[in-house]
């Protein structure tokens, strides 16, 4: 999606690591090409699976590592060469925080507010990621997603254009999770350039405008939500979930065109291009089997889905 | 729409907040003021510098002074920048305004600021117990510990950043007493084996120890001390430089 005012953009991004003394002392290449573009008032997400390069690129978009090659745009600037007005534009979550334990929560978010000429209100902010409650105790006693909620504060307290979060909902009790959730449409909402990574599909299809697959450091895939789900006109490609006893024989041969499988005791996931003639071979199925269903759900084919056909494994 | 903080005030900021850091972190405080206050009253109770001056506190407080500066700038600077990388810290704040160059400016504030606080506690114990330094060397010495403090902050910086934390740990104490005893910072080089004397006068421990003796005990300045220290202080930043990770 290339577009001249994008927050973000990367070309061609490669990067090695190295020498590995495990491989006889070669590089390792992390990124090979790895295409992204990011605008503001969106929400970008990397998707991929565990080292398949979504933190390496991040780095590279922050300006923490130098690309190999490629062509790295930072609000139309070389991030690995920024100048600290660039730095003030621009939010950074880390995945493990970056947070000093011995320094207390609000110690460490004024210290960073009074880096920039205009932050948040701290107090404001503390108060509404919920870090007052634990603003007086040392870094070191917080929880995972206390840390992660304090980290995000310190991203956020400078105003930033563009916010990079690095799996974001990491370590996240559902509270915490839907107060973060929330902040980050609000930001979206506000024109920031948000720029997430996530190992989460369901992360990525409740927050994403707009998504790439990276897969070990290449772009492989890249569209909005509905257009992952629904590539090549395939409207009726959909999921049908259904719960009923375990053990159920397979479907009859008239549904043959679907894919079948039951993930869980009990639960049943149909999937293919379903047409109304299945629903109704599906009662008679259940009818055959003297079983009655106690809850049944359709959607359209989840980004899980999409992931598992161009990865050919799992994300997680 | 945010933008910088001006450079003076953010690193100031950072040196403030380092310095803070320093000064409420329990084993830091005993290496920078407790550790070298017993320096001092042993080298004062015992006869081990007797012979160089006709006071043994006079000898013995330039040394202390000097140990002082090894105990901020490179034991205690590098062992809290290592567990800063460790904990992504370093990372962090290189994408705030601060930047990398920001970052290492602060910390040299803050070796400063802890410096300034030992030359206070340090310095007003020994002139208490009758050290009377020769005040035409006080310009020099100041000069000296400022080249000290740059030597030894590079040569923290240089470990931390190449070293897991808990091998700057050790390798920053270890170091830290090796120079303590023999690096000819608080017994003068002259005292050690002939043998060694060559060598350790060459050190960064030595140039400081030796300087700031001839500075407050004879009031002379000490001109290869300087240079060696500024060959030291140009060696360990070019290649902190070169192999300093940042994560």
């Amino acid at each position: 999606m290339p577009h001249s005012a994008a927050a973000l953009s990367i070309e061609g991004l490669v990067k090695d690591f190295g020498p590995v003394s495990s491989l006889d002392g070669r590089m390792v290449r992390v990124l090979d090409g790895v295409r992204l573009s990011a605008q503001p008032g969106q929400v970008t997400a990397l998707l991929g699976a565990n080292g398949a390069g979504k933190t390496t690129t991040l780095e590279c978009a922050q300006g923490l590592q130098r690309p190999d090659a490629g062509k790295v745009l930072l609000l139309g600037e070389n991030p690995y060469r920024a100048s600290p007005g660039l730095r003030a534009r621009v939010g950074v979550m880390l995945q493990e925080g970056g947070l000093p334990p011995s320094v207390k929560p609000m110690a460490l978010l004024k210290h960073v507010a009074s880096l920039y000429t205009a932050p948040l209100d701290i107090n404001a902010l503390a108060e509404r990621l919920g870090i007052a409650d634990f603003g007086a105790a040392s870094i070191r006693g917080l929880s995972g997603g206390q840390k992660q909620r304090l980290a995000l504060a310190c991203a956020l307290v400078g105003q930033p254009e563009v916010l990079f979060l690095d799996e974001p909902s990491a370590g996240l009790d559902p509270q915490s999770r839907t107060i973060v959730f929330e902040l980050i449409q609000e930001l979206r909402a506000a024109g920031l350039a948000i720029i997430l990574t996530t190992h989460l599909l369901d992360d990525a299809q409740k927050l994403a405008d707009y998504v790439y697959i990276i897969e070990a450091g290449r772009t492989v895939a890249e569209g909005t939500v509905a257009e992952l789900t629904a590539i090549e006109g395939a409207d009726d490609l959909r999921e049908l979930r259904f719960d009923t006893v375990p053990g159920l024989t397979l479907p009859p041969e008239q549904m043959a065109h679907l894919s079948c499988a039951e993930p869980e005791p009990g639960r049943y996931v149909l999937s293919g291009h379903i047409v109304p003639e299945d629903i109704s071979q599906l009662a008679q199925w259940w009818s055959a089997s003297g079983v009655m269903p106690t809850a049944i759900s359709m959607a359209p084919r989840s980004l899980e889905e999409v992931f598992l056909e161009i990865s050919g494994r799992s994300i997680r | 729409m945010s933008t910088a903080t001006p450079l003076a005030p953010r690193v100031l900021r950072q040196g403030r907040y380092e310095a803070a850091a320093m000064l409420r972190n329990g084993e830091q405080l005993v290496l920078a003021i407790v550790l070298p206050l017993l320096a001092l009253a042993g080298l004062v109770l015992t006869p081990l510098l007797d012979g160089y001056s006709v006071s043994r506190i006079d000898i013995a407080a330039p040394g202390v002074l000097a140990l002082c500066t090894m105990s901020t700038a490179f034991t205690g600077q590098g062992i809290a920048t290592g567990f800063d990388r460790r904990y992504g810290v370093l990372r962090f704040l290189s994408t705030t305004p601060l930047g990398k160059s920001g970052l290492i400016l602060g910390k040299a504030c803050a070796v400063v600021v802890v410096l300034a606080v030992q030359l206070v506690v340090i310095g007003g114990a020994a002139l208490l117990m009758g050290w009377r330094p020769e005040v035409a060397g006080l310009a020099p010495a100041i000069l000296l510990l400022a080249l000290g403090s740059a030597a030894f902050t590079a040569l923290g910086l240089l470990v931390a950043g190449t070293l897991r934390p808990e091998a700057t740990l050790a390798v920053t104490n270890l170091v830290w007493i090796l120079l303590a005893a023999a690096g000819g910072i608080i017994l003068p080089a002259s005292q050690l084996p002939v043998a060694a004397e060559p060598i350790v006068r060459l050190l960064p421990s030595a140039a400081l120890g030796d300087g700031l003796r001839s500075a407050l005990v004879e009031g002379q300045f000490d001109l290869l001390s300087c240079v060696l220290l500024l060959l030291w202080a140009a060696a360990a930043s070019l290649a902190a430089v070169r192999w300093f990770k940042w994560s």
